[in-house]
């Protein structure tokens, strides 16, 4: 199977600073690919360079078997990009601006109120149709932006922090919407919110200083957490035994690598080598006769992953 | 093709969904008015043509049309809404393009508004209308010229006042190109053939002769091959933008 999108050394330098320092990557058809990254890792400007907004100092993007750098125009007919921000003619409508963009897409007039009418259905942009996107909030500003982005149904979507000032219900719709998608398209997603990878990436890079420094589904970047398959303990009532005393027990259950106190009454126990420890642990606490509040099998951390990857430290 | 209408007629419909366009026409109107019967003794001249009208236009457009011209691209930049329209399908020419033409059908809409002086006139005497209608067109030639300056320099700032302030500066030195203030400046030491070069710039003098009623293919053509330089260098600046960041 060819890949919807690859790019291959992507290279930006402004003056003398290099933004985006030779990434590459590929995204099939049905895969959702998450950026994560700290500010000023370079995830934006990757995606402007795929969506034809800057030109790359070095490097190629293929899109769909055409090359981007020589056809842009072609390219650009099977993208839909929200530009960080969701930048849209503030003095427009929302009903305007998108048949503004539906009628440089080329959709004819039929296309364009069936397109209109059910996207705007779909992420509820209806009652502020009329309204200059201007005196909209933040959140129905972004969502003008989604709406641009899908408007002609494209192959390939690229999003900057499609969630981004949206309320906990509008994300959990907006990441409804992309996993809905998912199965057609190639998608791109850039985001620092972290549990957003998990919910909706079929994959992740990770981007630090322009360069790609982790890439792997979700599970694979969990799985280098180490608090992957650690088990969490916490012990309830009164009378309790202190931990240090329930850390000499706990070291001694094979496969324990060591065990640290998380807050007031929880402690984590860490296994060697991502081992799993679930039946010593609970064997012992049993034998104890401890009163188990909370037991449960860790599954990583992704800000830990995140940070230790990014800082590395 | 379609998608350069498309983008005419968004930002021709930008000027009039915004108080701009018609704070822009009233002042124009007035303006003009105000040159022409009291700078350009539009009555006590007695002749039954609108050369008071037409000879201050150039003054009237220095500020003007930097004034219509100034948000084409830096306000683009500005809102960020260049990243959306570059990553649609669609060239950068058709966009300069697109945009250009439609200040300057708005200029366009705006000179036509003051058809009254023509009515004027022809109630008053017999004037020469191929003569007034060469004006016309000469007229909105030359407000070509001055969008396309500013078209231009509008794309290399996301700030409008900078914008204005450099194209109105710069649209001055097109209109008195021909006068001492400029020929003085480099008549000491420039050769005269440079000299009677920058001195064929002069947008009053072009101008001029066309009002005079000599239509001279020169004067159109310095017009035309005016404006498609300002807006190829357009072109290039917005191009050259993506590489440079």
């Amino acid at each position: 199977m060819t890949a919807m999108l690859e790019v291959r050394n992507l290279v930006k330098q402004f003056g003398h600073f290099t933004a985006v320092d030779g990434i590459s990557f590929e995204v099939q058809r049905g895969e959702v690919l998450g950026f994560l990254g700290p500010n000023g890792a370079g995830k934006s400007t990757t995606m402007k360079m795929i969506t034809g907004f800057l030109g790359p100092t070095a490097g190629t993007v293929t899109v769909n078997q055409i090359d981007a750098l020589a056809n842009p125009i072609m390219a650009k007919t099977r993208i839909g990009y929200l530009p960080e921000g969701a930048p849209a003619y503030p003095d427009m409508t929302p009903a305007a601006f998108l048949n503004f963009i539906a009628s440089i897409r080329g959709l004819s007039s039929k296309q364009r109120r069936e397109r209109i009418a059910a996207i705007t259905e779909r992420i509820e942009l209806r009652r502020v149709m009329e309204q200059p996107i201007e005196t909209l909030s933040k959140g129905f500003k972004r969502r003008v932006g989604l709406a641009q982005a899908l408007l002609h149904d494209p192959e390939i979507l690229i999003l900057d922090e499609p969630t981004d000032g949206l309320d906990p219900n509008q994300k959990f719709q907006v990441r409804g919407l992309i996993r809905e998608l998912a199965p057609e398209k190639a998608i791109i997603i850039s985001t620092h919110i972290l549990e957003e990878v998990s919910a909706v990436c079929s994959r992740a890079l990770i981007i630090a200083h322009g360069k790609v420094v982790a890439d792997g589904t979700p599970g694979e970047l969990m799985g280098r957490s180490r608090f992957h398959n650690a088990v969490v303990l916490e012990l309830k009532g009164k009378d309790q035994p202190d931990f240090e005393t329930i850390r000499a027990d706990l070291i001694r259950v094979p496969g324990v690598a060591s065990v640290e106190p998380d807050g007031d009454r929880r402690v984590v126990v860490f296994p060697q080598d991502s081992a799993t420890v679930t039946d010593g642990v609970s064997q012992l606490a049993s034998a104890r006769g401890w009163q188990i509040g909370a037991f449960y099998v860790d599954p990583g951390r992704m800000d830990e992953v995140f940070r230790t990857i990014t800082q590395g430290n | 093709m379609g998608a350069m209408t498309t983008v005419f007629r968004r930002e021709l419909a930008g000027y009039f969904a915004t108080p701009v366009a018609w704070v822009f026409i009233v002042i124009f109107l007035l303006t003009t008015a105000a040159f022409a019967f009291y700078l350009g003794n539009f009555f006590e001249r007695g002749q039954a043509d609108l050369l008071s009208f037409f000879t201050y236009l150039p003054w009237l457009y220095l500020f003007l049309i930097p004034a219509i011209g100034m948000r084409l691209w830096s306000e683009e930049r500005k809102t960020g809404t260049i990243e959306l329209l570059l990553t649609l399908p669609i060239s950068v020419p058709a966009a300069v393009l697109g945009k250009f033409l439609a200040a300057w059908a708005f200029v366009g809409i705006a000179l036509a508004l003051t058809f009254p002086f023509w009515l004027t006139v022809s109630y008053l005497g017999d004037p020469d209308h191929g003569v007034i209608v060469a004006s016309y067109v000469g007229a909105l030639l030359m407000a070509g010229g001055y969008l396309a300056i500013t078209s231009c320099l509008s794309s290399l700032t996301q700030n409008q006042v900078i914008a204005f302030v450099v194209s109105t500066v710069v649209c001055f030195l097109f209109t008195v190109s021909g006068t001492p203030i400029v020929l003085d400046f480099v008549s000491g030491w420039a050769p005269d053939m440079l000299v009677d070069q920058i001195a064929g710039f002069s947008f009053i003098t072009h101008f001029q002769s066309i009002i005079g009623g000599v239509i001279d293919l020169r004067d159109l053509v310095f017009f035309a091959s005016l404006i498609g330089v300002w807006l190829f260098a357009n072109m290039i600046i917005v191009e050259y933008k993506k590489f440079a960041g």
